[in-house]
């Protein structure tokens, strides 16, 4: 990167806040998954403003543009496989109101989610989406990839508590759009628009986000079953009574052992699925007795085991047994591959059915559990990718598992996005024409093809 | 670059291999928290050692200077499903850097002056004739700490009130039990403790006395070895190791006790240090096994009740050596909780470093210092009069955050607490 450059970058954001040593650069090659590729430079603003001017700049000199937050990302989304400025939302960590009577809050892009979910509880308010990466990603980056979460069966996504948006556009200028009032169909709906975008339509500088009343009781179960057909049966019997727990997840058994050897909360590994239920709402007795129906059914259908949590840290323990899932994967091998595909309810048993067929067929292990009440599983194929069978294995396994799950209805990805992991499959899950109509969008909106190039479509 | 590796010792690839880069230790590590910048986080700092131990980067002092910048307070390694200990991994970065260059400093600094009792009496005797003499009286009662650059003040803001005399040549080598014998153990006396807070070992010793102990204290021991293992000197530690477990294998007792979290965390790992070194392994693993913080051991023990009460508001900080490397965290808050009177209150987020690391406020004090304001943030919502702790790194940092804000707020060991109220029941 030329010398004149930087020093113009430094002119926007600090000269602390403009990195660009071999090893500065090494650990912003990477998000949470294994791609790497190394940016030219990154750079850290503090304001809307600097955000806006270094936009400008990179329009000017065709630098590709690469929007990161805390880079916990699935889908190869915050890698810079075109090299060219990373920048990093972090340091863009305030929350800059919470309206108490409108229940919104403010929020800059790079607050952590987590933290803002402890803020607005604090005031007797609510935050629903909880990606597991809850306390390692922020806002920003959860609202570009829209991301989900347990809580979503009962709450929905991100993307459902987006009242408006700050976004940096790709030739610098600032949109403001959406607002608190609800209900508002003045002109297109924006802010959907570049929920889930991904950082390929525009840079998203700050929220405001619509909250809900806590629910003040939650209870929790976990049912343990012999049958992983039994636990994926027992999803859709226990939403078809007329139940919507907070969270459904299921767990197979890879994964029982997994976190069992990481957290030692002493789960039962000699089962092959459990399935972690939680109600929740303002009123007790209700909340009380929705468990015990949702763990009756699991009685009727084959779980030899169901057990209530008995207090918050009974239930804080299974919780961070689930968000810890993923990462302690990585316990059986180097590389995981975790997908996200969503499927209609339904056809939860045969999709997994054929995950399982998958896996025998080409002899590497794939760990399934997720978010079964929505459908949306994350089955992980565990591999070294230093051994270059066991990659291309891998890739196919992927390619497999898509078209599992678009023949039984379902699609790509729920809540970790397209980045480049799932591009190649893209067009068969949309269709020519839905694709055709993104791609002009694009067009229109990054017409130099600087943000986040080759993310979603190749470039 | 590779090469330039062979020969060295050098973390086995199962202790790298398998990060995912899944970023939750970003959430927990104090210096990512302040910089919100990757290249001071775990995962940053793991993925360096790899590509530096697979040769795709070279091992530059911006390098090393990253696995210096860590706290290494293990919060990154107690929180990673994975099992990957970044914190683990910078140290090792700073033995390998030691292996390939030594620094002369530390060599003078960690090979002839620390491990040298005596000679780190004599070198700090200025600091005890500072206040000896009334000099620091003097200095606070004409506000002279105003002239110094901030960092120094800050320094200064560190020291406790100094024992007139280090503990080790005063104190006995043996230490009866007060009545009936119960336990006959051995006390390792760390440097700081008996240079700077010679009066809590003091206390420490009543109490254990006063609950039938009958206590060695072996005057020969040398620094348990964590300031040079901070800094790369692996090497040094096995030496000191070697020394420290001769010497109480030589004095037989069935356990070493010691009041600074920092040295009984470097004890407890000794074992581990020494394992490839057939003719010692099994003994410093014995060694190990053997050693136990105060709070551990006063809480297998059966303990008297003390019958005088202290009447404060009090809370407690979990120093990272205690809590993370020992598991030790619950006792320290039982034996506050026995004292009649003591109103004890949670610290929120207690656990979290205080930035004190040893030495970062000499070397890395902007980090240091904005570590050190969160914990003073959170200890002003407490609204306590005490603050405890069983580690001399912690209670100086503790202390220098509470004057850089004129807070009233006494900083003490948690035996201390406990040795005052059996002290008020004798009067």
């Amino acid at each position: 990167m030329n010398r004149s450059l930087i020093n113009q970058l430094i002119d926007i954001a600090g000269k602390d806040h403009v990195l660009y040593s071999p090893e500065d650069l090494a650990v912003y090659s990477y998000d949470g998954t294994f791609a790497e590729s190394l940016p030219e430079v990154i750079v850290l603003p503090a304001t809307t403003e600097q955000v806006s001017q270094l936009v400008k700049l990179a329009a000017t000199a065709r630098l590709p543009i690469v929007p990161r937050g805390m880079g916990s990302g699935l889908a190869a989304g915050s890698v810079p496989f075109q090299g060219g400025m990373v920048i990093s939302l972090t340091r863009m960590n305030r929350i800059l109101e919470i309206d108490t009577e409108n229940a919104t809050v403010q929020a800059e892009a790079g607050v952590v989610t987590a933290d803002l979910q402890a803020a607005v509880e604090k005031m007797g308010l609510f935050y629903p989406p909880d990606p597991s990466s809850i306390r390692h990603s922020t806002i920003g980056g959860n609202i570009a990839c829209n991301a989900g979460g347990p809580r979503c069966l009962k709450y929905g996504v991100t993307g459902d508590y987006v009242l408006g948006l700050t976004v940096v556009l790709s030739d610098g200028r600032v949109l403001n759009t959406g607002g608190k009032p609800i209900k508002d169909v003045t002109g297109y709906d924006l802010k959907s628009l570049f929920t889930g975008s991904e950082g390929t339509l525009g840079l998203i500088t700050g929220a405001l986000l619509r909250l809900i009343a806590k629910p003040h009781y939650a209870r929790t179960a976990l049912a343990e079953f012999a049958s992983l057909a039994d636990a994926s049966r027992t999803v859709n019997a226990i939403l078809l009574n007329g139940i919507l727990p907070a969270a459904l997840e299921l767990m197979d058994q890879t994964a029982l052992v997994c976190i069992e050897e990481a957290l030692h909360l002493g789960l039962n590994t000699d089962v092959e699925a459990s399935l972690i239920i939680e109600t929740d709402g303002a009123d007790d007795a209700t909340v009380l007795r929705e468990i015990e129906v949702a763990a009756q059914i699991c009685r009727e259908t084959g779980a030899q085991s169901v057990k209530l949590a008995r207090d918050e840290s009974e239930r804080a323990s299974l919780w961070k047994a689930r968000r810890s899932m993923s990462p302690s994967l990585a316990r059986k091998a180097p590389n995981k591959l975790g997908e996200d595909i969503t499927v209609p309810r339904s056809a939860i048993p045969e999709v997994i059915q054929r995950l399982r067929a998958i896996s025998t067929r080409h002899g590497l292990p794939v760990v399934i559990f997720g978010h079964a009440g929505d459908g949306n599983l994350h089955p992980n194929i565990l591999f070294d990718k230093r051994q270059p069978e066991q990659w291309q294995k891998a890739e196919q396994m992927v390619a497999e598992i898509f078209e599992a799950a678009l023949a039984v209805g379902g699609t790509l990805s729920g809540e970790h996005g397209v980045g480049t992991l799932k591009r190649p499959f893209l067009k068969q899950a949309l269709g020519a024409v839905s694709m055709d109509v993104q791609q002009q969008i694009k067009q229109a909106l990054d017409p130099l093809n600087i943000l986040n190039p080759g993310k979603i479509f190749s470039s | 670059m590779k090469q330039t590796l062979t020969g060295l010792e050098i973390p086995a690839e199962s202790e790298y291999l398998n990060c995912i880069r899944c970023g939750l230790c970003l959430s927990v590590c104090p210096t990512y928290r302040e910089y919100l910048n990757e290249t001071a986080s775990p995962r940053g700092r793991v993925a360096l050692a790899r590509k530096g131990f697979e040769g795709q980067l070279e091992l530059s002092p911006n390098l090393i200077e990253q696995m210096y910048s860590c706290l290494a307070c293990m919060a990154c390694s107690e929180i990673c499903p994975v099992g990957i200990q970044p914190a683990e991994l910078a140290l090792a970065l700073r033995n390998i850097q030691e292996q390939q260059q030594p620094a002369r400093w530390k060599k003078t600094l960690f090979e002839r002056l620390i491990p040298h009792p005596w000679r780190m009496e004599a070198a700090t005797l200025p600091l005890r004739l500072y206040q000896k003499l009334g000099i620091r009286r003097l200095v606070y009662a004409l506000r002279l700490t105003r002239l110094l650059p901030c960092q120094l003040r800050d320094l200064e803001a560190m020291l406790p009130r100094l024992p007139q005399r280090p503990l080790r040549p005063t104190l006995p080598v043996l230490s009866l039990a007060r009545g009936e014998v119960k336990h006959r153990v051995g006390f390792f006396l760390g440097c700081a403790q008996s240079l700077l807070f010679a009066e809590e070992s003091a206390a420490a010793l009543r109490v254990l006395s006063r609950n039938g102990c009958e206590v060695i204290t072996p005057r020969d021991v040398v620094c348990c070895g964590m300031p040079a293992h901070s800094y790369g000197r692996l090497d040094l530690v096995r030496e000191q190791a070697r020394h420290n477990v001769r010497l109480f294998k030589k004095a037989g007792v069935d356990e070493i006790i010691t009041d600074c979290a920092t040295c009984g965390s470097t004890l407890k790992k000794y074992g581990e240090y020494l394992k490839e070194d057939p003719e010692w392994a099994e003994q410093a693993e014995q060694f190990s096994q053997n050693v136990r913080d105060i709070s551990e051991f006063l809480a297998e023990i059966t303990l008297e009740k003390p019958k005088g009460s202290i009447h404060k508001r009090v809370t407690y900080h979990d120093p990272c050596h205690l809590r993370r490397a020992q598991q030790v965290w619950k006792q320290p808050r039982e034996l506050l909780r026995m004292i009649d009177g003591l109103e004890f209150v949670e610290l929120p987020e207690s656990d979290w470093c205080c930035g004190s690391a040893g030495s970062q406020l000499i070397t890395h004090y902007e980090t240091s210092i904005q570590v050190l304001e969160r914990k003073m943030d959170n200890l002003e919502t407490t609204q306590a009069q005490v603050i405890a702790s069983g580690c001399p790194g912690c209670q100086m940092q503790l202390n220098t955050g509470i004057q850089r804000r004129g807070l009233d707020v006494r900083v003490v060991h948690p035996i201390t607490l406990l040795d005052e109220a059996y002290e008020a029941s004798d009067e």
